[in-house]
């Protein structure tokens, strides 16, 4: 309930700063809307901007289950076999030198004007976090349980399953919260490239047309978004790693 | 199904440094053995070799059971610590062997070795709820649900208040008797106590020391166990 108050208050303290700085300076309203004004406009255009929230809702959470779901399988095949460690590590860390911004327009050519290569985007975003937290974590499990493991007659497959991932699912957990994060900006990143659709798209074209406060209303949307996938990320892994211990 | 012995008999290094020079082990069939010594020489490292788990360490000479039979698959380790799962509940922790070869636990047999260990009322607990005297009964019921006719122990009991250690020894000296059993530890006390036969490794290699008479485990202030406990700790003290 405090940390509840404390937001609200530093929320409140914000827009009073906010709203000061546009009184005292008096810039034009399509330099720096208000707050006021931004309130109203989330409100009358309130069904576009959900239009286009729901487009990046589902662009950013396919991305982040493929991405999840990729970067965990990656994780754990290179954890399990030296020879994928050789080959692919080198390779994964030299992708990370590669902006991914500087993909997005050839997403754009590959995966369409649609979703699909927004997807794509979230994905390139989080996979390397994903990937790179829970392979970590998979590389770190004690040898002692692994030795106790073989000693009770386990294959490496069963050693994997039953020690070294449940034991690396901490490490796992803090990728994903990470991606939560990281998400939306790939599929900003890709909206803006190239859509028709989304809140970086609603944003641009606002921008385009000097709607500063409409574009204001979807970033506003865009980052309690974004602050609340992050909340929901880590209550569901808080809750699974408490019933696994 | 009689326990068989262990020889070995060889010298052991690590990495191409010598660690243990050339030694005769053998290890009675049936019987309690202490292996005792300093830090440092060797003793953990003949465990993991005798258990086929020392990757890092290289034996020159030969390990073998006493019955000619391979020591693979017969051998249970114990060790300080009780390397249970935090994951899984005390009673699953103790089904492990099961869990990881794909098998079903036999969940009679589990209740019965948690009863044996007084652990019956904590089995769907999660290790994080027992006290440090519990969790090392949870890995001696986990131990012997391998049902393994060699049981190798490595200081199981050293992190235990001395109250917690000599009930546990009780408990791990009458559910282990009858296997072969070698425990490494590197306190005279529990060697006097525990043993049917005594051996002290040093950097002067390995000789053997005569047990107090009597079955263990013996009386925590039994005379003789007692002078027995303190002729080791003055070889140990020599021998350094």
């Amino acid at each position: 309930m405090r940390r509840a108050g404390s937001i609200i208050a530093s929320a409140l303290v914000a827009l009073a700063a906010w709203q000061a700085l546009v009184l005292l300076t008096g810039v034009p309203r399509f330099i720096l809307p208000g707050p006021a004004l931004v309130a109203e406009t989330l409100w009358t255009s309130r069904a576009l901007i959900a239009h286009h929230t729901m487009i990046t809702a589902i662009e950013v959470l396919a991305g982040l289950a493929l991405g999840a779901s990729l970067g965990g399988a990656t994780a754990v095949a290179l954890a399990a076999s030296p020879l994928a460690r050789q080959l692919v590590r080198p390779m994964l860390i030299f992708s990370q030198a590669v902006p991914v911004f500087a993909l997005a327009p050839i997403l754009t050519l590959w995966f369409g004007y649609g979703i699909g290569s927004k997807i794509v985007m979230t994905l390139l975003v989080i996979y390397f976090p994903v990937t790179s937290a829970f392979f970590d974590a998979l590389m770190r499990t004690p040898q002692a349980w692994v030795d106790m493991a073989r000693l009770m007659g386990a294959s490496p497959a069963r050693i994997m399953r039953h020690i070294r991932i449940p034991a690396a699912l901490p490490g796992f957990a803090s990728g994903l919260r990470l991606a939560a994060v990281y998400a939306p900006i790939g599929a900003i990143i890709g909206e803006w490239v190239g859509a028709s659709k989304g809140l970086g798209y609603l944003m641009l074209l606002a921008n385009g047309r000097a709607k500063t406060d409409l574009m204001f209303a979807a970033l506003i949307v865009l980052a309690v978004c974004t602050v609340l996938l992050h909340a929901a990320v880590d209550r569901a892994c808080r809750a699974t790693l408490d019933r696994n211990g | 199904m009689t326990a068989p012995g262990i020889t070995l008999n060889g010298s052991v290094d690590i990495g191409g440094a010598p660690l243990i020079a050339q030694i005769a082990l053998a290890v009675a069939p049936g019987q309690w053995t202490c292996l005792l010594g300093a830090s440092g020489v060797g003793k953990s490292t003949l465990l993991r070799l005798i258990a086929g788990i020392a990757d890092e360490a290289a034996l020159t000479g030969t390990l073998a059971a006493g019955d000619g039979a391979p020591l693979a698959g017969r051998v249970a380790l114990m060790a300080q610590s009780d390397l249970l799962l935090p994951w899984l509940t005390v009673a699953e922790n103790v089904a492990l062997g099961a869990r990881l070869r794909g098998t079903a636990p036999d969940k009679a047999r589990v209740a019965q070795r948690l009863a044996d260990v007084g652990l019956a009322a904590q089995a769907a607990q999660r290790p994080a709820t027992l006290s440090g005297g519990q969790r090392q009964r949870a890995a001696l019921a986990r131990t012997l649900m391998e049902d393994r006719p060699i049981v190798l122990l490595d200081e199981p009991f050293s992190a235990l208040d001395a109250r917690t250690r000599a009930q546990v020894q009780d408990v791990a000296a009458e559910l282990l008797r009858g296997k072969t059993v070698l425990m490494v530890t590197h306190d005279p006390a529990e060697a006097a106590r525990l043993s049917d036969a005594i051996l002290v490794l040093d950097t002067g290699g390995l000789r053997s020391h005569a047990a107090p008479p009597g079955a263990p485990p013996r009386a925590v202030d039994d005379a003789q166990m007692l002078s027995a406990q303190g002729a080791l700790l003055a070889e140990l003290r020599a021998g350094s």
